[in-house]
């Protein structure tokens, strides 16, 4: 097995769009990498020059030792899940799973021992002599998946393979696919705008913003060590509350609201806030107050929206935030929540750059 | 047991009436002319007529002019037919992979559908034209001994070629929209699974491409049967000697120039028993072999 480097690589359409610029990366190999970012941000175009599907306007990419820039899709020992599983219509479940192979002069038992194999891995050896429209849409998933897997290849690619399926079907995929990889040990690049997804499946999450890695590292430390506004914003579900703010040498201020226990802050220039939701805490002595326009109950937890007395966001309007809380917290509208939370976990950036500054 | 009643209203009657009529007229009605004129004999001047059985039949199909025009009517059908989606079939898949001035190219090919079946054949005919023609001189030039007015292949090779130009851009267009048709995602898995693009056409696009096919293919065989009558009646008529008398311009021909109603009658009810079994053979063995 062996990794993936990325070097200085850009992608420009020939329309002139600028949709990678310059990205460097190390996948080790057999890690599980996410790439994770608003629509139109260039995933999916980092994952397809991967796979060769789209060139390389400039830099390199390497799988293991060899560069791959100039070698057809075919040779470059990749495999790839489509979103919309991307099955040739015409061809049965085996001879879908097999034509790869096929094609590669790969003997006939052995193609058949890894079509059977790889089919009771994923449960479909009953549908092999079927059609691809003669299947449910998370049972094409898995015949995608086993094309994938019957080639055995250097690198897995994973274009949202999961967004045509539903919720529930979703969430065992998602744990089929994580537990494959970690049994296959292959090196594997997972592209998705599902949070979850990107949480639970990721060794590493590459957040991309405009083309451009924006952060690169495990879930946990993006979500408690976010190095931009950008990242913070992105990562976590429910989102984090961010309130615009001053600090005048002692306090961040907005409005007549004002935090203590911040220092060693620009004062001329405009901050953001972070604080998640959970780190806020509903108390008695808390310095600020919201008042309730929303509870949603998720059953184990419970999200409180609201309107933060006394603060204004940029447009001028009710700052609205969230805090999660325990089941048991299950406040009336319209009645105004104490709260507070501790400043040495909130974050603050600078609002013009987005850089970190505690 | 009680029936089910429904009312029944006229008024979808009178919706389908249109067609009907104009089936009734310029089908049902000439059809069933054709099949009472075939029993009968005319004289010469059509004044009187006798019913005479089956000859009308048994002397033109075991004519050699009849025999004659089947051959050449088949051998033109499988040539126009096969060339002309061969040939349609590699310029929409040169198409599809152009992306620059694609439009343009497009355009471009899909003109000579506008032309009419006896205006091509003009234009076919002032081509091989041999004072003025250049595909005359040209052919003569690269050596061949060129001359469709006495050589029936030469003749075979016009009418055959200007069908097919005629054809291809109808084809053309079908086949690209076919094309279009197939999803990118399945072209592009394909693209990571065989490295041949050549063995990626015959195994993934062709197939997909097989329902666009058969429908052409109808199509053609149709095409090439009967409306190529306008290219032959203004190039060849049907010389040298009657060697590229398609079936139905044979009938033409006898009927109109040689006032043998009978003869041509009984030609025209074969022709549709003919054309009959030959859809009725595409659409029960060819069909099943269209995937899904
Ligand atoms: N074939 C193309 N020609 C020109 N520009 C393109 C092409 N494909 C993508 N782009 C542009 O490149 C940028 C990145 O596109 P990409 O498909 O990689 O986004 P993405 O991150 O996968 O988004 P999504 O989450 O919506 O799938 C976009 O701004 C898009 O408009
Ligand atoms: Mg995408």
């Amino acid at each position: 097995m062996s990794g993936v480097t990325l070097n200085s690589v850009r992608k420009t359409y020939p329309n002139g769009a600028e949709a990678i610029r310059g990205v460097d990366m190390q996948i080790n190999s057999g890690e599980l990498i996410v790439f994770v970012g608003p629509s139109g941000c260039g995933k999916s175009t980092l994952l397809r020059m991967v796979a060769g599907l789209e060139s390389i306007s400039d830099g390199q990419i390497k799988i293991g030792d060899r560069v791959i820039n100039d070698v057809s899709p075919s040779e470059r020992d990749v495999a790839m899940v489509f979103q919309n599983y991307a099955l040739y219509p015409h061809m049965s479940v085996r001879g879908n799973m097999s034509y790869g192979l096929k094609n590669r002069k790969m003997p006939k038992d052995e193609i058949e021992r890894r079509v059977n194999e790889a089919a009771a891995m994923l449960k479909i050896d009953q549908f092999l002599d079927r059609q691809p429209n003669q299947l449910s849409g998370g049972q094409r998933q898995r015949v995608a998946m086993g094309r994938a897997i019957v080639r055995n290849p250097q690198v897995f690619l994973f274009d949202e393979p999961l967004s045509n399926l539903d919720a529930k079907l979703r969430v065992q995929m998602r744990i089929e696919i994580k537990k494959l990889q970690r049994r296959m040990d292959v090196t594997s690049i997972y592209v998705t705008h599902d949070q979850t997804e990107a949480m639970t499946l990721a060794d590493r999450l590459a957040v991309i913003n405009e083309g451009r890695i924006e952060q690169m590292g495990a879930p946990m430390e993006l979500y408690s060590d976010p190095k931009t506004l950008f990242v913070a914003s992105f990562i976590g579900a429910p989102q984090i509350n961010l309130l615009p703010v001053r600090y005048d040498g002692t306090q961040l201020s907005n409005g007549s609201l004002a935090f203590t226990g911040f220092a060693d802050l620009p004062q001329d220039t405009d901050l953001v806030l972070g604080v998640r939701p959970d780190m806020l805490r509903h108390d008695p002595e808390g310095q600020f107050e919201l008042r309730v326009d929303l509870v949603e109950q998720h059953g184990g937890e419970n999200l409180v929206y609201g309107a933060l007395l006394g603060a204004r966001d940029a447009e001028g309007d009710d700052l609205e935030i969230c805090l999660k809380g325990p089941q048991d917290l299950l406040p009336e509208m319209e009645t105004v929540l104490r709260l507070g939370f501790d400043p040495s976990a909130a974050f603050v950036f600078r609002k013009d750059t987005g850089e970190r500054l505690l | 047991m009680k029936r089910v009643q429904f009312e029944h209203s006229p008024i979808p009657y009178l919706f389908i009436a249109p067609q009907i009529i104009i089936i009734v007229i310029f089908f049902l009605w000439p059809a069933a002319q054709a099949i009472y004129q075939s029993f009968l004999l005319e004289d010469a001047f059509g004044l009187s007529s006798q019913f005479v059985w089956f000859r009308n039949y048994t002397d033109t199909i075991f004519s050699d002019a009849w025999l004659q025009a089947a051959g050449f009517t088949l051998v033109f059908s499988a040539l126009v037919t096969f060339l002309s989606l061969a040939l349609a079939l590699l310029l929409a898949v040169k198409a599809n992979e152009v992306i620059q001035g694609a439009s343009t190219y497009k355009t471009l090919l899909m003109w000579a559908y506008a032309i009419a079946p006896p205006v091509a054949g003009l234009m076919g005919n002032l081509m091989f034209n041999p004072l003025i023609g250049d595909l005359y001189a040209f052919m003569n030039t690269i050596g061949f001994d060129f001359d469709h007015k006495l050589d029936s292949v030469d003749a075979g090779f016009v009418v055959v070629l200007i069908s097919v130009w005629k054809q291809v851009s109808v084809n053309f267009i079908f086949f690209l929209s076919g094309l279009q048709g197939i999803p990118k995602s399945v072209t592009e898995a394909a693209t990571m699974d065989c490295k041949s693009s050549f063995r990626r056409f015959w195994t993934i696009t062709f197939p997909l491409l097989a329902p666009t096919t058969f429908f052409l293919m109808v199509i053609n065989i149709t095409y090439a049967f009967f409306e190529t009558f306008g290219i032959i009646d203004t190039t060849t008529q049907g010389a040298p000697g009657g060697a590229t008398n398609t079936l139905v311009y044979k009938v033409f021909q006898d009927g109109f120039r040689g006032a043998d109603i009978g003869g041509s009658s009984a030609q025209s009810v074969v022709l549709m028993v003919m054309v009959l079994a030959l859809t009725v053979i595409q659409f029960r063995f060819i069909e099943k072999k269209v995937h899904y």
